[in-house]
């Protein structure tokens, strides 16, 4: 269901020896007669038809892997296409990640839509103009190169002929060169896309066009997502960590109108009604009695004692450089620091949200907003013991996603009910399902060491991280084990792998002589269903390793006695990453000197921090002023400023709007986020319970300075302004009080209890 | 369950419901009213909000019953701001604003500050944020809202003065 409405195309492809028609009709693309499919494989990417569609009306329809979710991707890569044909922008519509019209693109994640995800997209619309133009060049017998194009006008003096008029059977003769898989995917059709020198509509702020839409209420979430039949059903979590169904009485639940099933399958306990409110007091309404849960987790307050003395179960050691040893013994001073990251929630703005309509004898249909529909149609096939292409997985934009949230998990469950229940099944979960038992972004540790000789120059480093792997639950969500529901229902999740905190991920661009970083992932505290079950949260460990490096960066300038900004310069070679903390510095009106400001009485101290974060060729500098109020132990952020070089800009006021929000997400995660817990549980439930940033967080000035670098390509930008915040922020405060927190979040009671 | 007379968007419509549900699931399953959005059915994000009297009220939490009946009132929810095929001044806004990430959360921010700005048309910087403190945007669209915000006030004046 795209939330663009008039769209026009049909769409014919054989499908288990059956011609299947698809329309797009009034903006959803609809499955007319798929019940009499047998099959439901995705396209081939060798296809230029299986990408591009020309239409009659010479508009382009467009099928693609990727989606968007919430950062303006589809029209990035809609500026990105409607440059390599000529086109403006409203004349070209795309469907997204539906596993039986587009190819499989790896779904999105790690900011590579725009960066790697375009270019297949780029090429296939490069061999579509260069296909059509030699079919104006026949027809109009004019040749080639004389030809111009306007707006899918091709014209030789007074001699013109559109797009639309030459576009049937447009399919390519031959197949395109197809290179890579997944986020890597490519294809080359042979036509050489345009110089950016060039560009017209890239780079341009074309509105986004998801987002009249949605302020209009005309946008479709999979929220929205209505079948014939369609009923409701809602889950019912374990008491704990390792509980188990003893008995169910779902007496008080049969009696509420609408009532139709409760399915218990092992510990996977569920409801399903005619419509969604009887679902949530039937939810309510029926009594599980849970065996005792586990006492898996330590005492919050132990957790990270608990992480320092775990035994590791894997660990990375990135070559040496020097000999961190010797220059620690001989040092002038040396610097020891240690920094906690708790777990954080994804804690989406809507809980997960799936339909399932399971047809054991046919195709059956899934509408999730999870970041891989590909994957999903893998995974929930083997929920369902059928073939993957018996599965077709259609995704629709769920609530704000940040990583794998759960919305995979939301819809596993309701393949599960649909199933027990024969009928189409929209499961929405609760709040408390979303915060407390939605996948987490890990906990992390750094044990940093230094050293500074007499000259003040630093001359050892060494980084120690520990860390629940970020891929305990796997990234790509394509086997049933990685599903919450199906592990309850006995499936073991098979598919995870450890996921490192790395030194390289946070700090490349640092040189010291001598350097020793290694890394280790810890075992989850329990493998089964846990709540505090690990994965990809925006920028996965990027933020929090940050947080250590880049707090542990002015520790050492303090010590040496040196600038911050100043240190940094000193010790990074790349010139895109010294720019870009210049940027921001010159921004702001940097004042070179030594933190922390000279000790005052009073009771509000101001400071400011930078912070440096590079993500995969992104660099970005991050400055943040703080008032800290010393006896409350309130931080307040007052300013931000933000440069951001990500090569090539396709979408000058879209990107500046995903980082500015990318600045307040991870001022939140910064001073509030924190998943509590008890020893069997997460008792982080709501937006109480779990606090985000709110209105009065938002500091009043945040600036934005964006780098254009036309001569590259263009780079990753959905995550990499996460990155440098919360350093800045703990520098700053460190300017303040010349208190240095080490732990996140700077919540009132840490930062005054470290000030007393 | 009983059937009651519903009103929203200035329409009247009879809905066989149960007295207790909150509003939220007869707008969205009876009505199929997409745009009022489970949040968290407590009251604490406003992604539910829709306006009863002008006043922006979280819907997850208001039986039906409030609403109907004797307490029969005009519900005003996202779908019914555009008047005459042009969106509200204060849709606009934020339209021109480009205010959002994924936008779930933005009945609450709309509704609320074009319920603002009714009793108060020139908030300070200060009393948006106040009046918006009760609001999630998980994503941390916060500084674009708040330009929309006044971006919306200025079209107001500008519209009076004109």
């Amino acid at each position: 269901m795209n939330p663009r409405k008039g769209g026009v195309s049909r769409r014919e492809f054989v499908a288990g020896g059956l011609v299947v028609g698809f329309s797009m009709l009034d903006g959803e693309l609809v499955p007319r007669l798929f019940a009499q499919a047998s099959t439901s494989a995705a396209p081939s990417p060798k296809r230029l038809e299986s990408w591009l569609h020309i239409l009659p009306d010479g508009s382009v329809q467009v099928f693609t892997g990727k989606l968007e979710i919430g950062m303006g991707v589809d029209t990035a890569l809609t500026q990105i296409v409607a440059e390599e044909l000529d086109l403006s922008p409203s004349r070209v519509k795309f469907v997204f990640g539906d596993t039986s019209t587009t190819v499989d693109q790896g779904g999105v994640g790690g900011s590579t839509s725009v960066s790697q995800g375009s270019r297949p997209l780029r090429n296939v619309a490069a061999a579509a103009r260069a296909a059509l133009l030699q079919r104006a060049s026949q027809r109009l017998g004019v040749p080639v190169e004389q030809l111009q194009v306007k707006d899918g006008v091709i014209s030789a003096g007074t001699k013109r002929i559109t797009y639309g008029e030459i576009a049937t059977a447009l399919a390519a003769e031959q197949d395109l060169k197809v290179t890579g898989a997944g986020f890597a995917l490519n294809v080359d059709g042979g036509a050489k896309p345009k110089d950016p020198a060039g560009y017209t509509v890239v780079g341009t702020s074309v509105p986004r066009i998801d987002m009249a839409p949605k302020i209009l209420g005309t946008y479709k979430y999979v929220t929205d997502v209505r079948v014939p039949g369609m009923l409701h059903g809602r889950v019912i979590r374990p008491a704990g960590v390792g509980a188990s169904v003893v008995s169910v009485d779902d007496s008080a639940a049969r009696s509420i109108a609408g009532y139709v099933k409760t399915v218990v399958d092992k510990d996977f306990v569920g409801v399903v009604c005619e419509n969604e409110w009887a679902a949530v007091k039937a939810a309510r309404a029926v009594k599980v009695t849970w065996s005792a849960p586990l006492r898996a987790f330590p005492e919050q307050k132990d957790l990270y004692s608990y992480m320092r003395a775990a035994k590791p179960k894997a660990t990375r050691q990135i070559p040496k450089t020097g000999d961190v040893d010797a220059a620690l013994a001989t040092a002038a001073k040396t610097i020891d620091a240690r920094y906690d990251v708790p777990f954080q929630s994804h804690a989406t703005m809507g809980p997960g949200c799936g339909v399932a309509d399971v047809k054991p004898d046919g195709v059956t249909t899934v509408w999730s907003g999870g970041q891989k529909p590909h994957a999903l149609q893998k995974g929930y096939a083997q929920l369902l013991g059928v073939p993957a292409d018996r599965v077709r997985v259609v995704w629709m934009q769920d609530a704000g996603s940040y990583g794998r949230p759960g919305f995979e998990d939301a819809g596993a469950d309701a393949v599960l009910l649909s199933k027990a229940v024969g009928r189409p099944v929209r499961v929405q979960w609760m709040r408390h399902d979303m915060t407390a038992w939605g996948a987490k972004g890990p906990a992390c540790v750094y044990d940093l060491a230094g050293a500074i000789d007499a000259q003040g120059n630093v001359t050892g480093v060494r980084f120690v991280s520990r860390a629940f792997s970020g891929g305990a639950i796997l990234f790509l969500p394509d086997a049933a084990g990685n599903y919450l529901g199906a592990q309850l229902t006995g499936i073991k999740n098979t598919t995870g792998v450890d996921e490192f905190a790395d030194w390289g991920g946070a700090a490349p661009n640092y040189r010291f002589q001598n350097l020793d970083a290694s890394s280790h992932v810890l075992a989850e505290f329990h493998d089964v269903a846990s709540p505090l079950r690990s994965t990809h949260l925006r920028d996965p460990e990027g933020p929090a390793t940050s947080f250590a490096v880049e707090s542990f960066i002015d520790e050492l300038a303090a010590a040496a006695g040196v600038d911050p900004l100043a240190l940094r310069l000193k010790h990074i070679e790349e010139p895109r990453a010294k720019y870009a903390l210049q940027a921001a510095a010159d921004k702001y009106g940097w004042d070179t000197r030594v933190s922390p400001k000279p000790k005052t009485a009073d009771h509000l101290v101001t400071g400011r921090g930078i912070a440096l974060g590079v993500r995969n060729g992104t660099y970005v500098g991050t400055i943040a002023e703080v008032e800290v109020n010393r006896a409350s132990g309130v931080v307040k952020v007052t300013r931000l400023v933000c440069s951001h070089d990500c090569g090539l800009i396709v979408n000058p006021d879209a990107l500046k709007s995903t980082i500015a929000a990318n600045l307040i997400q991870s001022l939140g995660r910064t001073t509030k986020e924190e998943v509590m817990f008890d020893r069997s549980t997460v008792t982080s439930v709501d937006w109480n319970s779990y606090k985000v940033a709110r209105a009065s967080d938002v500091p009043a000035v945040v600036d934005i300075v964006l780098i254009n670098r036309k001569e590259l390509p263009p780079g990753g930008a959905g995550e990499p302004s996460s990155r440098a915040t919360a350093a800045a922020i703990a520098n700053a405060v460190f300017d303040a009080t010349g208190v240095r927190i080490r732990q996140i979040p700077l919540s009132p009671e840490k930062v005054k209890a470290a000030l007393a | 369950m009983a059937a009651v007379t519903l009103t929203v968007n200035g329409k009247a419509h009879r809905v066989d419901v149960d007295p207790d549900c909150p509003l939220l699931y007869v707008l969205r399953d009876t009505l199929e009213l997409n745009n009022p959005r489970f949040g968290c059915g407590l009251g604490q994000c406003g992604a539910c909000t829709v306006l009863v009297e002008n006043r922006a009220v979280r819907s997850c939490s208001l039986p039906v019953s409030r609403v109907t009946g004797a307490n029969a009132k005009n519900v005003i929810t996202i779908e019914g701001l555009a008047a005459n095929g042009r969106p509200h001044p204060v849709q606009q806004a934020f339209i021109d604003e480009q205010a959002f990430q994924c936008g779930y959360c933005l009945n609450g921010w709309v509704l609320t500050a074009k319920a603002l700005l009714d009793t108060n048309p020139k908030p300070s910087d200060a009393e948006v944020r106040r009046a918006c403190e009760s609001l999630v945007c998980r994503c941390g669209s916060h500084t674009r809202i708040f330009s929309a915000v006044q971006r919306a006030v200025t079209a107001k004046n500008t519209a009076v003065k004109a």
